[in-house]
């Protein structure tokens, strides 16, 4: 590998994505905390938000804008959606990559990536 | 030779070499849904109407999805000509006359009707009956196209009020003709994992679909387990109890569990909503196919119980039936 290699190449590019996908959105819909937001969702349909998501986490190729976020989530915040859900979802996306064997090193700039969201998500 | 052309409706459009569909068409100012371009979020998914697409557009698609055809258009860059369309198929109609109409239970009909022509259909998808003054309803097919390709049974289940229904039971008789359009939707049986072990439940004439993807599954020597729950709220709700039954002494991998969800407890019915038994029955639905047919309330529920059980999302297949208001008088 070369110090080029980009994070979602080392993370193993889609392959990758598509073995956390559903890991990822197990432990979101089982989190107490946060799945009253996923009630009403079409499940295949947010099992493609939840890959678009985790690939641009990964560092992947991704068209997403912070207007995009503001918008997905604005009826959610009207709900209550604050900091503590987000971290919430922080923390499971972390929890997927320690079951998927992925070194901190790289689990700590996944989460930045996702961090980086946080305030288009929570529409501030 | 590079450029292809893209026929949608009565247009021509061309694709230059390196351009995928979606460029194509966008660059004709044709309105279509797109998003990432990269075939991760879907919403670019169109019909070939013609050939197979390229396998590459197909990445990600379950395999009914892939069956019919259907492709993301961000991923396609065409081999040959190609024939699209960006919506469902128009409906067309087929006349069919009515062979017989009996009764399954006090609330729902078995309806057989005999097409003119045989029609390309598979057991668990929907086509709309229309009477002649042009009133619609939905209803899925319950039999098998292997064995008889030319006739079809339905489970039409008597609603208060329902302008269709009522009519079906009292008013339409054999030898009447009644039109029929193609058949549609993606809940149905593929012969291409003839071990992996299948779960259907369905809710009062939800069992209609799933008996028809059943008796195909059967019918193509399916080796894994099939599991049928069928539930709702009394006895008397539930039908079929005794041939479902014996199909359990013909076939030693098909299981039946009659469920009621009612106070009532009666001899050999399991007590609890059909889901909910379901998941408690079978510890995990990894690799497993999932089929889910009938209340909307069962079908949402069931889909995430179902996937957090272990099945993957592609692997989960539901028709909720929804009673729209358009459905009563």
């Amino acid at each position: 590998m070369t110090e080029t290699t980009t994070l979602y190449e080392q993370l193993g590019g889609e392959a990758a994505v598509n073995a956390a996908v559903d890991i990822f959105y197990r432990k979101v819909l089982s989190d107490h905390r946060i799945n009253r937001f996923f009630d009403d969702v079409d499940m295949a349909k947010q099992a493609a938000k939840q890959k678009a998501f985790l690939t641009m986490a990964f560092g992947g190729p991704h068209n997403y804008t912070g207007e995009d976020m503001r918008k997905g989530h604005a009826h959610l915040v009207k709900l209550g959606l604050d900091d503590s859900h987000f971290d919430a979802v922080i923390e499971n996306l972390g929890a997927t990559l320690v079951e998927l064997n992925v070194p901190q090193e790289l689990i700590a700039q996944v989460a930045a990536i996702g961090e980086s969201t946080r305030n288009d998500v929570l529409g501030r | 030779m590079s450029l292809k052309t893209i026929k949608l409706n009565d247009r021509e459009i061309a694709c230059q070499e390196d351009d995928s569909v979606l460029d194509a068409l966008l660059r004709d100012n044709i309105d279509i849904p797109n998003n990432c371009r990269k075939g991760v979020c879907q919403s670019c998914m169109i019909r070939s109407l013609d050939n197979a697409p390229p396998a590459a557009s197909q990445k990600g698609l379950t395999d009914v999805l892939q069956h019919q055809n259907y492709f993301l258009a961000c991923l396609c860059y065409p081999e040959q000509d190609m024939t699209i369309s960006l919506n469902k198929p128009k409906d067309f109609f087929t006349e069919t006359t009515v062979i017989d109409k009996k009764l399954l239970n006090s609330d729902i009909l078995l309806l057989t009707l005999k097409c003119s022509t045989p029609l390309d259909y598979y057991a668990g998808q929907f086509v709309n009956l229309k009477r002649h003054d042009g009133l619609q309803r939905s209803y899925s097919i319950a039999n098998n196209h292997l064995l008889n390709p030319d006739s079809l049974t339905f489970h039409i289940r008597k609603l208060k009020d329902g302008l269709f229904s009522e009519w079906a039971y009292q008013e339409l008789a054999v030898g009447d003709t009644l039109d029929i359009s193609d058949p549609q939707g993606l809940c149905y049986y593929l012969p291409n994992q003839l071990d992996q072990n299948l779960m259907l439940i369905g809710t009062g004439s939800g069992l209609a679909p799933l008996l028809g993807i059943i008796s195909e599954a059967l019918h193509q020597g399916h080796r894994g387990d099939i599991h049928l729950f069928h539930g709702s709220r009394e006895i008397e709700g539930l039908y079929l109890i005794e041939e479902m039954q014996q199909l359990t002494q013909q076939y030693q991998n098909f299981y039946y569990t009659p469920c009621l969800s009612s106070e009532t407890l009666a001899n050999g019915f399991a007590k609890g909503r059909a889901h909910d038994v379901a998941m408690s029955n079978i510890p995990s639905l990894k690799d497993w196919r999932i089929y889910l047919c009938g209340h909307p309330d069962m079908v949402h529920q069931a889909k995430r119980q179902a996937f957090l059980k272990g099945s993957a999302i592609q692997n989960i297949y539901a028709d909720a039936f929804h009673v729209g208001t358009a459905s009563v008088k």
